[in-house]
């Protein structure tokens, strides 16, 4: 089966005044569909940068990168937005909702920049991401009228809504407390058990414990790259970790993710 | 169109996010647009003034002047070189066919008495024919006739003025006058006309037959200046090429000679004073636009501040698949909107403005729909010419340093 990521030899340097950082060194590796792969490593590790070209933002300085087969390097602006928008869902540290807006539109969000009408109902469509991630209730809520967790889910509602080969998820559990983030993973592990692709970027062990194959990165280079033998469930941790009344105190709504509108 | 509609309806969102600033922005355009209609009305109510005034004076009436005689470059006076006689009235009455009606005019200053006082005026010496070539009414009482001017009737017609003057407003028909110690019987009054464009007062004037003022009161032979009226406002000219040649007939002009008179036409006056008025109405549009200017930049100056202080909104937009064309156009559309909301609210304080001035404080304001339409439409351009830039910055972003910002 044709791998929906395949890079060879990607390098990215940065140029910073005389200094050249080589952020990357030439990674080589694939996804398969249905997977759910969590990229670790250290700051500085080059996993950010990394996702950043898988995700279309950036280019990379040299190699090959295959998107679903195709050859996704060299393209103009407006082509690398239309991938991004058809292709590829995000989901970010600091969630990046449009502030004062409702958790609908901010999951319609995509869709209005999807000039292939290839969704017949954007509304509907975005209704049924909120479903997915268990937001139905609070589709008319804005960002600051949600819990941390919720803001996330909101944000994987919208990675969802255009129905990507795969959804890029950058550090997703990093703002969150420990059982908002194993709340946050289940949802992940739910949507990968209905077949979507995720690959995953984080730097606690616990949560790529979560995920089925490891890839870890130093100085630009994958270092090590391993399925998880004893995958958690995420759905049984949360069963088992203290009620959520207490913790919810401590679970701030961080603001920090906000962006005004 | 229905992206069209959805661009709208994330920009009026945008906008009502932030309803203070918003209406701060748009305060710009909102007095710009104002102040270009209400000038614009105000200038045109003043040349509607001046086209009503000229108009009651008569557009047909056309004035024949004795030319100046020059010695060197010294003007020696009107009628000092050739000059009129009521034998050239009368030959022009006789031969015009495109005039309506002729009056020689005798003007002689004269102190008159009469009623409670003595005032010192202009005595126009007329001929009946002067009430409908000058568009004038009777008050009341009757214009003398053609046969008072054969007989030299000492009968006289007052302005509102010389009623005021003397008579304290009373009606003085029957009473009599001295006029240089001759006395006069009045025989009617005329309608106010008010003052001309140039603000003489027309109303302090005394009428009375031609032969009488010439003879009785300016002594000599020569008129002042014949009034004739043309039949219609367009054969003005045509009337004005027959009276000259009638003239140089008349007082036996070679080709070669000149004129010996000058000829002018209330459409001549009327088109220089609108001219006038023209060129003040667009000063002050002009003035005003400035202003509409001024308030496109405090929009260009908004949006710039908008464009960073959302960039974060931005970086997200185009981490969704935005393209720079889309986000160029949520950022323009959200000006010209803001423009044009600007530009609603400028015209409704401007309707309210102008009937303030109309009605409470009674000046004269012309709103020409088109002027509305004018403004209206420049706001738009504004909206699209200082939104241009700020929407290309945010346009430019790369995605990545966007949603990095803080």
């Amino acid at each position: 089966m044709r791998p929906v990521i395949e890079t060879k030899s990607l390098t990215k340097d940065y140029v910073m005044g005389e200094l050249i950082v080589r952020a990357l060194r030439g990674v080589d590796f694939k996804v398969a569909a249905g997977e759910f792969v969590s990229i670790m490593g250290a700051s500085g590790s080059g996993k950010s940068t990394l996702m950043n070209v898988l995700g279309c933002l950036d280019e990379p300085t040299s190699g090959d990168y295959y998107l679903d087969g195709a050859d996704v390097s060299g393209l103009t602006r407006d082509q690398y937005a239309e991938i991004r928008n058809q292709r590829l869902g995000f989901v970010f540290q600091t969630y990046n909702l449009l502030a004062r807006t409702s958790a609908l539109d901010n999951v319609e969000l995509p869709l209005f920049y999807d000039h292939s009408s290839r969704i017949d109902d954007p509304r509907a469509s975005a209704i049924e991401a909120l479903e997915r991630v268990g937001l139905a209730d609070r589709l008319d809520h804005e960002p600051n009228e949600l819990s941390g967790g919720q803001q996330q889910r909101v944000a994987i509602a919208r990675a969802l809504v255009n129905r990507p080969s795969i959804i890029l998820a950058d550090e997703p559990t990093g703002n969150l407390d420990s059982r908002t983030s194993v709340d946050v993973m289940s949802v992940f592990q739910d949507l990968n058990d209905q077949g979507i692709t995720i690959l995953l970027v984080t730097h606690e062990p616990d949560i790529a414990e979560y995920t089925k194959r490891i890839i870890v990165m130093r100085d630009g280079r994958i270092v090590g790259d391993r399925p998880v033998w004893d995958r958690r469930s995420a759905t049984k941790d949360l069963d088992a970790m203290p009620a959520a009344d207490d913790l919810y105190l401590s679970d701030d709504p961080t603001r920090e993710g906000l962006v005004r509108t | 169109m229905k992206r069209f509609r959805r661009l709208l309806r994330v920009a009026s969102r945008s906008i009502l996010k932030n309803r203070m600033r918003s209406l701060l922005t748009s305060l710009g355009v909102i007095i710009g647009v104002a102040a270009v209609i209400v000038m614009v009305g105000i200038g045109a109510g003043a040349q509607a003034d001046v086209e009503a005034q000229i108009s009651s004076l008569g557009v047909n009436s056309i004035i024949i002047f004795p030319e100046r005689g020059h010695s060197g470059n010294v003007s020696l006076g009107a009628g000092t070189k050739n000059k009129l006689t009521l034998e050239d009235a009368q030959r022009i009455e006789e031969e015009a066919t495109l005039l309506a009606g002729v009056s020689p005019i005798v003007r002689t200053g004269a102190q008159i008495i009469g009623g409670s006082g003595n005032w010192s005026t202009s005595v126009y010496g007329v001929s009946p024919a002067y009430l409908d070539i000058r568009a004038w009414k009777l008050e009341s009482g009757e214009m003398f006739t053609d046969r008072d001017v054969r007989v030299k009737a000492k009968v006289a017609l007052l302005g509102k003025t010389i009623i005021d003057e003397l008579f304290d407003g009373n009606d003085p028909i029957g009473e009599q006058i001295r006029v240089r110690n001759t006395p006069f019987k009045v025989i009617g009054t005329l309608g106010e006309k008010g003052q001309s464009p140039w603000g003489s007062d027309y109303d302090d004037v005394v009428l009375v037959p031609v032969t009488t003022g010439l003879y009785r009161l300016a002594g000599g032979r020569y008129i002042s200046m014949i009034n004739v009226s043309a039949a219609s406002l367009e054969e003005s000219d045509a009337a004005i090429d027959e009276v000259t040649e009638i003239l140089r007939n008349s007082h036996r002009l070679r080709p070669d000679e000149e004129d010996g008179f000058r000829i002018y036409s209330q459409a001549d006056l009327m088109e220089t004073a609108t001219e006038t008025q023209r060129v003040m109405t667009l000063l002050l549009g002009a003035v005003a636009a400035v202003s509409l200017v001024v308030g496109g930049i405090g929009i260009m100056n908004i949006m710039l501040v908008s464009v960073t202080e959302r960039t974060r909104e931005i970086g997200i937009r185009l981490a969704v698949g935005a393209r720079s064309a889309d986000v160029l156009a949520q950022f323009l559309t959200e000006s010209v909107v803001l423009s044009l909301v600007g530009g609603a609210i400028g015209t409704a304080l401007a309707y309210s403005v102008t009937h303030v001035l109309n009605n409470v404080v009674g000046m004269t304001t012309v709103v020409r729909p088109a002027v509305v339409f004018l403004a209206f439409g420049f706001a738009a351009v504004i909206g699209v010419f200082f939104g241009y830039y700020p929407a290309r910055k945010a346009a430019m972003l790369n995605p990545i340093d966007a949603l990095r910002y803080e």
